[in-house]
């Protein structure tokens, strides 16, 4: 299954755009077979990652922690990551097969745009990676749960745009802000009280910051900015112009600020 | 039942290469010549939906002549086998050398078993990292494989468009004249205007998505597209 150096073949599997497709006619996907009752293993898990809309795009983010149970696994962990050029996905759940379905959601992105010569809609990105998530449905019953976030710049739109997840597979767009992880609520509360329309990018990528914070302040797994050792979280912004990360000279004066300022 | 008439094997090649010449030299030539960033690669083409320049991977583009449903099944067989490549491996597993042995080696299976052989030529060109160093390569209808040094043409047209490059072309040229010099190969080698332009470039200034469409009506660096983010890699 794994292509030899000889003729390659002409034949695509259908619709032919489809890079997981492609994989699976070849079987290299993962198929589930784990009898009832086994007790799934213990892996590490991706905690709070949230997105919000400003005026003219989405800024998306998420903190660095992944536990093991009560123990810090990984401190610095990304848990946010460009899907393409105009889109990012964040991922909650079990992180090992989280980021393995991020890597693969990026690729069937590029494969997609050089295969049809133009990009997904970013309503269609959203459709694919609910399928992937309803794919892993007989691990999340297992407990392995993965639970994405989908934010980007619709260029038919020309705004931005964020839709939630939940683990089936359904796909839920929202309006203003989404969260998903163990400090999702923490992170909805605060966002609720201070999220307004006409937010500007800047404000967009502060507020984001000190919703993590405030996560972390009572949700164990959620980490908080790590001032000594560098570590802050991972801010993406979209907008027309396309994907920027916020560098940690950005970043790191934001997280201060809310540490600073945090009750 | 019939018995089919012998036909001598040198007959039979002899044959079908004429078929797939006559077939490849209707069709409009393509040319990629090295600059100091990159690779830019010049497609004579009054369509500016069907294109004939693609890109295949980071750093990896692909052009081809002749019959279009044809060159375009070879190059989705190949941006099929690069993604596998990278995804089952690694990005820097996916490179131009093993791409061009596989078109090749399909072109020439084609050439010998099928009765009509593929009426198309095909180019591949690949940066790499720090744009220092480029490959390019050409296959010809019967997978014939070639690596050329500085500029390639293919097509009904290459003979002529390569004499004529070898006095416009000079190395480290920038974009702007390898594009000149691009043009004027193929007024000397038509000896007519051209009937439109499709042109893209391998640039290594362009992030890891090297290839970049140019847009024909307006200045090169018009119609750029944001940088694919750096960090895409989950890793």
């Amino acid at each position: 299954m794994i292509p030899a150096n000889g003729p390659l073949p002409l034949d695509a599997p259908s619709p032919g755009s489809s890079f997981t497709d492609l994989l699976d006619s070849m079987g290299a996907l993962p198929r589930w077979n784990i009898p009832p009752g086994e007790n799934a293993p213990s892996a590490p898990e991706g905690t709070t990652v949230l997105a919000l809309r400003y005026q003219g795009g989405v800024v998306m983010a998420g903190d660095r922690r992944a536990t093991e149970g009560h123990l810090v696994a990984h401190r610095r962990i990304r848990k946010v990551f460009p899907a393409d050029r105009y889109s990012a996905v964040a991922i909650a759940g079990t992180a090992g097969l989280a980021i393995d379905m991020v890597r693969l959601f990026q690729v069937e992105l590029e494969h997609y745009e050089k295969i049809e010569g133009v990009r997904l809609s970013l309503e269609g990105k959203a459709s694919f990676l609910a399928r992937l998530v309803r794919n892993q449905l007989p691990m999340a019953i297992q407990g392995l749960v993965v639970v994405p976030m989908f934010a980007g710049y619709s260029e038919a739109d020309q705004t931005g745009r964020l839709f939630s997840f939940d683990v089936v597979g359904g796909r839920y767009e929202e309006i203003d802000f989404g969260s998903t992880g163990s400090g999702s609520r923490l992170a909805k509360s605060y966002l609720r009280t201070v999220y307004r329309d006409d937010l500007s990018a800047d404000e967009a990528a502060d507020l984001a910051v000190r919703a993590l914070v405030s996560a972390s302040q009572e949700d164990t797994a959620t980490g908080g900015p790590d001032l000594r050792r560098g570590i802050y979280p991972n801010v993406l912004r979209i907008d027309e112009d396309g994907l920027v990360e916020l560098p940690d000279d950005v970043v790191g004066p934001l997280a201060e600020g809310a540490v600073e300022t945090i009750r | 039942m019939t018995i089919p008439f012998y036909v001598a094997p040198e007959q039979l090649v002899r044959d079908k290469a004429e078929f797939a010449r006559k077939g490849i030299a209707r069709g409009r030539s393509i040319l990629a010549l090295e600059y100091a960033d990159g690779v830019v690669l010049i497609a004579e083409n009054p369509s500016s939906a069907l294109h004939k320049i693609s890109e295949v991977y980071d750093r990896i583009a692909f052009a081809g002549v002749g019959k279009y449903n044809e060159f375009e099944t070879l190059r989705k067989a190949g941006i099929r086998q690069a993604d596998l490549m990278g995804y089952l491996y690694s990005r820097d597993d996916v490179t131009a050398m093993s791409l061009a042995t596989q078109f090749a080696q399909t072109m020439g299976v084609i050439f010998t078993r099928d009765p009509k052989p593929f009426e198309v030529e095909l180019l591949l060109a690949e940066i790499s990292s720090d744009g220092a160093e480029h490959r390019l390569f050409r296959v010809t209808y019967d997978g014939t494989l070639f690596e050329e040094r500085n500029f390639v043409a293919i097509g009904g047209k290459s003979e002529q468009l390569e004499e004529a490059l070898e006095d416009l072309w000079s190395a480290d040229m920038d974009l702007d004249s390898a594009l000149e010099a691009g043009k004027q190969a193929f007024q000397q080698a038509e000896g007519r205007d051209s009937e439109g332009w499709e042109i893209a470039v391998l640039d290594s200034t362009n992030g890891r998505r090297a290839f970049r469409r140019i847009s024909t009506e307006t200045s090169p660096a018009a119609g750029k597209e944001p940088a694919q983010p750096e960090s895409e890699s989950p890793e």
